[in-house]
């Protein structure tokens, strides 16, 4: 969609903090500033921190569901086939369409392809294995996984100005701003 | 103060007309029993099933007790008082066992001198099965469950008032020991006092049943008694409906274990398909007796896993309470349907006694825990008896 002259010239903004609150304050400030495209990258899960970014409802539990009822329909339905259908056999004299007997498959069926879904979906939705990153660009950004917590503003958001959106991180005292090249 | 001073009131009030109530419907139906109105058999098969229910419910509250002193975990925080005042509810409970003692011989087979004449499976059954060894064991499980029900409630009381940590170490290693001698006293507990009343059934899941059960009904209990304490100080000021949406998903999880637990019981068997074994399950699932099973598949199981799926559900606090409550109260239709086909296997039978002797152990079962819990105060002054669970709450602020 995005046609050669429209891919901004960078990834975005990143503003390095030192604590989870500074980041907090600085991810409700800039999402009250209207900029919507923004991601957070923390050392351990930060309480909030989702809500103050404008985290939506995520599609994993849906997923979840369909996996759910496909793996529990499917794993009746094959009983059925294979019992009823494509080798009737008498067991114990037995109707051939014994549901008690299925209920153990189909319920491990159903946790079974649900959790499969719902992983790979988790995956899928990220956007992930995803071997690069823009973010890993910027040096500094390798203390996210030590002691650092860092707010990226993406450049696809609306509002994104260079030199307008570097003023407005910096308004928020972080530790350094870095522009997050390609 | 004055707000206080008049939910005290309420709670005096409460106490007075559960008692009214339940000692009025006991003396009624003793009365009526005394009187040779009614075949005393009848008072003790209603009286038997209904024990158990409200038996079941203090044991579920002394149970995730004792699983929050070891796991931890907020939820537990909010829900301990209302807990420990359900678990407090035993020694009341021990007293109210005596009436069994005297229709041991119109409940149980092996009580019965020309049934055991009759049968030599139970007459090799004696050396467990004999009124002595009966009401022993039944005093050493109510014992061991008074005296765990008791230090808990001590201790954390007194972890409140001095603030020493020591307690929470203490509680978590006596809730340790407590919940081993649960499990294993329920089991026998559930044995002696509802599996031989059947002369040659037997399950070993069955004791595990009556666990699973007990846990479902203790935390539904403890979440229904939540979402009312939490309209007004000092839990309005704490709770919130992420503590529901913990407690939502254990009850989701206990929920599934029962369901889960009963079907192993169930199927296997039925995959056995012996005479002696499937007797049990085709007295319950014919008839009358077998529509109240439907209605409790869908009512315990199937509607209850389809809503607490539901994350906004789980977030609701009156839904979820709601929700909670008509669980506990159905938990006691399922004690009808698993006890009383025993004694009519032929077709459902509902006597007045079956509704007028629940009644009557449940209000004075409500009168004891309201005693329990307006004596305390309803927020513990200590967050988590666990230190691992401290710990892991704090560690985002220490970075």
């Amino acid at each position: 969609m995005a046609e050669a002259e429209n891919i901004p010239p960078v990834y975005g903004l990143m503003a390095e903090f030192t604590s989870p609150d500074e980041l907090l304050t600085a991810a409700q400030q800039t999402y009250a500033a209207g900029y919507r495209r923004m991601d957070a990258y923390t050392p351990f899960p930060v309480e909030g921190l989702s809500k103050a970014i404008g985290f939506r409802r995520s599609g994993v539990p849906l997923i979840m569901l369909i996996g759910g009822i496909v793996g529990g329909g499917g794993g009746y339905l094959l009983q059925y086939y294979v019992s009823v259908i494509n080798y009737p056999l008498n067991v114990g004299g037995r109707p051939l369409h014994s549901w008690p007997a299925f209920i153990p498959v189909t319920f491990e069926l159903t946790v079974l392809i649900a959790a499969l879904a719902g992983a790979i979906g988790m995956l899928a939705l990220n956007g992930l294995p995803k071997p690069y990153h823009p973010v890993f660009n910027v040096e500094r950004f390798q203390l996210a996984s030590k002691d650092r917590f860092f707010l990226c503003i993406e450049a696809t958001d609306d509002q994104f100005d260079q030199a307008e959106t570097r003023r407005f991180l910096e308004s928020l005292k972080p530790l350094t701003v870095s522009s997050v090249e390609h | 103060m004055n707000q206080t001073a008049s939910w005290q009131a309420e709670l005096n009030r409460i106490q007075w007309i559960a008692l009214a109530i339940g000692g009025g419907a006991l003396a009624l139906a003793i009365l009526v029993t005394l009187l040779n109105l009614v075949n005393p058999a009848q008072f003790f098969q209603s009286y038997l099933f209904a024990y158990l229910f409200w038996l079941g419910l203090a044991l579920g509250c002394f149970g995730i007790s004792m699983l929050h002193r070891m796991v931890g975990g907020k939820w537990g925080f909010v829900t301990r008082r209302i807990l420990e005042a359900g678990a407090m509810v035993l020694p009341v409970m021990a007293l109210l066992f005596l009436p069994l003692a005297f229709g041991l011989h119109e409940l149980y087979p092996w009580a019965q001198p020309e049934l055991v004449a009759a049968e030599e499976a139970l007459q090799h059954r004696q050396v467990l099965y004999n009124p002595m060894g009966f009401l022993l064991r039944a005093a050493l499980y109510l014992g061991i469950w008074i005296g765990f029900a008791y230090l808990l409630r001590r201790w954390s009381l007194a972890q409140d008032r001095t603030g020493d940590p020591a307690y929470a170490v203490r509680m978590r290693l006596l809730s340790r020991a407590g919940m081993l001698l649960y499990v294993l006293t329920v089991t026998f507990a559930a044995w002696d006092w509802a599996m031989s009343l059947e002369a040659h059934w037997y399950s070993t899941i069955y004791g595990v049943l009556f666990i699973s059960r007990e846990a479902v009904i203790g935390l539904a209990f403890a979440i229904a008694l939540l979402g009312l304490l939490s309209r007004r100080p000092p839990l309005a000021e704490v709770v919130t409906p992420e503590h529901f949406y913990d407690l939502g998903k254990l009850l989701l999880g206990f929920v599934m274990i029962w369901a889960y637990i009963h079907l192993s019981q169930f199927l296997i068997i039925w995959a056995g398909n012996l005479p002696e074994e499937v007797t049990w399950y085709t007295a319950r699932i014919r008839g009358g007796w077998g529509w109240i099973g439907r209605f409790l598949i869908l009512t315990l199981f199937v509607l209850p896993f389809v809503l607490l799926l539901s994350r906004r559900l789980k977030f609701s606090i009156p839904t979820l309470s709601t929700l909670a409550a008509a669980i506990v109260l159905l938990y006691l239709v399922d004690l009808f349907w698993f006890i009383v086909p025993t004694f009519h296997p032929a077709d459902l039978q509902i006597h007045l006694f079956d509704l007028l002797i629940p009644l009557g152990i449940g209000g004075i079962w409500v009168a004891a825990f309201v005693r329990q819990l307006k004596g305390q105060p309803l927020l513990p002054r200590y967050a988590d008896a666990a230190p691992t669970s401290t710990q892991l709450q704090e560690a985002p602020s220490h970075g």
